[in-house]
């Protein structure tokens, strides 16, 4: 039987952080994190602002050292910057080296990954055409517009044809026709097959397009599985099983209100 | 390599296009075109003076460069964020750093061999000879300090907060040790006790910028140039001392979370 490995995996993931406002002068962003994500799947990566999804990120990343626990992207451990070799990363509004084009933003990242000359003219032209950047590329990026340049950054995170696309919150501060387009892409490369991890606050958007998500709430896993499983269990949409996952009770809030109003 | 060169590549992009160079470049040209063109009481040794304003000139222009250009690399990769799509590909953080000292290093050099064509030019139209030889130790010799300069703003990077900091901090030390490293032995023998032995062992610590600064000596006053020997031994000196530093700035970096 042929058993398919995750390529993306943590094992007790532990995150701490110094801070003079916790307890004991520690924070502790992660509590012993355990996630699979498998070649193929769109993973939804959700939970309330201060979860603990950036540090995840973080960690998979080589930004920040776990405190205890490992992880692994195509079981590489992440300490070594060979586990990024087959990754596209996309950061949450990240404004890319204004005074290159895109053209040459993209061949400065294809360099590193030593994509051969020949070949690099062709991913350059290929993903400029998927981001619909193609019209632009010969324009400095201080010139484009937001919603340009989040395309512009996953241009930058598909040069290498990554077989794991990690996305944090890649539709974040963009207007409906941003956002839709940016849908469409992840939409497409998951038609062709890659993985993509991706967190985002858009809990109707990530209905559409993940097959299994993870629920964090103060850095602690709540809820993984499949979309349709938690919405069928909780008999509501996405958003509603969401907030009761994390324990916000709506109804307990508002009444909560109304009496100290009154 | 190839990681370090496309580093490197981006920063030269950057260079020759902001304004920077092109400024600063412009200041010294006309500076040393006006002050060319005032005949003071027709003294035959103006074009000494001329050229010892220019090289200074050259050599503040030059710190300015290398200073502004290195200080602002980290700080910008991390304001702008493009550090972590960079960091998040098979980039090691010293790859990083090495690019960034490559592309600025580089980048000075150019702007430096501009500069000093400019000065041969301004040297030739007045003594109507060019002692190319001279001028080249001088450029590499020039070029080699600002080595250990860049090196010195790049883990001031690390360790500062701003770049303007860096920058201030930076050029009030390379400043210093031009002017003053030097004479601290001489302090030295004149202090008694643990401040004198303090005062020797910087001595013997500081880059000694001031070698390169001594360029003026054969360019100006046309005393003997040092021998390839001196000039090599500078030159590996240099070299090393920027190895130090960017040793010192990939310690204190590799292991510091960024956080986005």
């Amino acid at each position: 039987m042929n058993i398919v490995q995750p390529i993306l995996k943590t094992e007790n993931l532990r995150v701490e952080f110094r801070s003079k406002d916790a307890p004991g002068g520690v924070k502790v962003a992660l509590q012993g994190l355990n996630l699979a994500v498998f070649p193929g799947e769109v993973f939804g990566f959700l939970g309330p602002n201060g979860a603990g999804k950036t540090t995840t990120m973080n960690v998979l990343l080589g930004f920040v050292n776990a405190t205890g626990g490992d992880a692994f992207l195509f079981g590489e451990n992440v300490r070594d910057p060979i586990a990024r070799q087959r990754i596209g990363y996309l950061p949450e509004l990240t404004y890319y080296y204004k005074f290159l084009t895109a053209e040459e933003l993209l061949r400065f990242y294809a360099r590193i990954f030593n994509i051969p000359k020949a070949e690099r003219e062709k991913r350059i032209d290929a993903v400029l055409k998927l981001v619909e950047l193609d019209h632009a590329r010969k324009r400095q990026i201080k010139t484009y517009s937001k919603g340009m340049q989040q395309r512009a950054g996953l241009a930058q995170a598909l040069i290498n044809n990554p077989d794991l696309l990690i996305l944090d919150e890649p539709t974040s501060g963009l207007d409906p026709i941003g956002r839709m387009k940016v849908r469409e892409i992840i939409q497409r490369l998951k038609n062709e097959g890659k993985t993509v991890f991706f967190s985002s606050h858009e809990l109707g958007e990530v209905e559409t397009i993940c097959d299994r998500v993870a629920i964090l709430h103060q850095g602690e896993l709540k809820r993984e599985g499949r979309v349709a499983d938690i919405v069928r269990e909780y008999n509501c949409d996405l958003e509603q099983a969401f907030l009761r996952i994390i324990g916000f009770m709506p109804q307990a809030a508002d009444s909560a209100l109304v009496s100290k109003a009154a | 390599m190839n990681t370090i060169h496309a580093i490197a590549i981006v920063v030269l992009k950057e260079m020759i296009r902001r304004k920077d160079f092109y400024v600063l470049f412009i200041l010294t040209a006309l500076i040393t075109l006006l002050m060319g063109s005032i005949n003071i009481f027709n003294d035959a040794s103006i074009a000494g003076y001329l050229k010892e304003l220019a090289l200074l000139l050259v050599w503040i222009s030059s710190l300015v460069m290398a200073i502004t250009t290195t200080a602002r690399q980290l700080h910008a990769e991390k304001e702008l964020r493009t550090i972590f799509p960079l960091l998040a590909k098979p980039v090691s953080r010293a790859q990083l750093l090495l690019g960034k000292f490559a592309g600025c290093w580089i980048a000075c050099g150019l702007s430096l061999f501009v500069f000093y064509l400019f000065l041969g030019i301004v040297a030739a139209s007045r003594e109507q000879s060019l002692d190319v030889g001279a001028y080249t130790v001088a450029f590499l010799l020039h070029w080699g300090a600002l080595a250990v300069v860049v090196a010195m703003a790049l883990l001031g990077s690390v360790v500062f907060a701003a770049p303007s900091s860096n920058g201030t901090i930076c050029f009030i030390v390379a400043v210093g040790i031009l002017v003053l490293a030097r004479h601290l032995n001489t302090v030295a023998l004149q202090m008694d006790g643990v401040m004198g032995k303090i005062t020797y062992a910087i001595y013997y610590l500081l880059p000694r910028l001031d070698w390169a600064f001594s360029v003026r000596q054969f360019l100006i006053f046309h005393d003997p140039m040092p021998g390839f020997a001196v000039w090599a031994q500078a030159m590996l000196f240099y070299g090393s001392y920027s190895a130090l530093l960017i040793l010192a700035a990939w310690l204190l970096f590799r292991r510091r979370a960024l956080t986005t």
